[in-house]
């Protein structure tokens, strides 16, 4: 059951990724990468990560894609407004990924197989108590040093947001 | 519910490899920077995709937690690159990349 599910989620992932790169329209473009997010988010809970399933929810699907959607309406683009590019410029931008594509898969076919995974006491990992007593314990400092890092994006927001700074 | 255990770990690595490229695609493939921008929240999130996918397979929670950090400098990526993006139409009328091809002026 849950491989089938695997494979669904994928199959949506990648299809919704895709055309959110080959629609025109930028909102429908938005609209896609939230699906290929909740598709994401799926995966996280089949990985055993229901905290960061959440997360990714909120911030992502909630925050980020609202925010572009916002900008996207703001700034009033739409398929009309849509720059182009040449037709070899778009030939050489699939090649190029093609070929990046099949040198990844390449170097993992090629890389020896992994050791099986302990599988002692891996159900509970993603739970907000586990991931809380390794992030305040662990990974403190980091944490710390992320709140700087959103303060200071908050001022650079809204100092670029200011019509003349004087 | 254990999928690690049934679902070989090449198949996350797999899946997280096409949708990095299909990230990669999207930079190269569009002008509108708005576009590229969600194209490499996709290439971010694939990376977080193939994180979650080791942690479990490991047992290990710092893989979750990394995965936490990536979302964060995301989020602030984000909201300064829009508002970059919002200066840009401002000064230029277009999200056109190709627009800037001269850092003056």
């Amino acid at each position: 059951m849950t491989v089938y599910l695997f494979y669904f989620l994928s199959f949506l992932a990648i299809l919704c990724g895709l055309m959110v790169i080959l629609e025109k329209n930028p909102i429908h473009s938005v609209l896609y990468l939230v699906i290929t997010f909740f598709a994401i988010a799926g995966h996280y809970i089949l990985l055993n990560a229901q905290f960061l399933a959440a997360v990714h929810i909120i911030v992502y699907a909630g925050a980020i894609m609202v925010l572009f959607l916002f900008v996207i309406m703001l700034l009033n683009l739409n398929k009309e407004t849509e720059p182009h590019k040449s037709i070899a410029w778009k030939f050489a931008a699939v090649i190029s990924a093609g070929i990046l594509l099949i040198v990844l898969i390449g170097a993992m076919r090629t890389t020896n197989a992994l050791p099986a995974p302990p599988h002692s006491a891996i159900a509970d990992i993603g739970l907000v108590k586990n991931l809380g007593k390794v992030l305040f314990k662990q990974f403190l400092l980091p944490f710390e040093i992320a709140s700087i890092l959103f303060l200071a994006a908050m001022v650079g927001a809204v100092m670029l947001g200011k019509r003349d700074i004087k | 519910m254990n999928t690690i255990q049934n679902i070989h770990i090449n198949h996350y690595i797999l899946l997280s490899t096409v949708l990095f490229c299909i990230g990669v695609l999207g930079v190269l493939f569009r002008r509108n920077a708005i576009i590229i921008f969600m194209s490499v929240e996709l290439m971010l999130n694939a990376v977080n995709l193939l994180l979650v996918a080791f942690s479990s397979y490991w047992g290990d929670a710092a893989g979750q937690v990394f995965v936490f950090f990536v979302m964060v400098v995301a989020a602030a990526e984000v909201a300064v690159g829009l508002a970059i993006l919002i200066m840009i139409y401002r000064n230029t009328g277009s999200t056109d990349i190709d627009v800037l091809n001269k850092l003056k002026n």
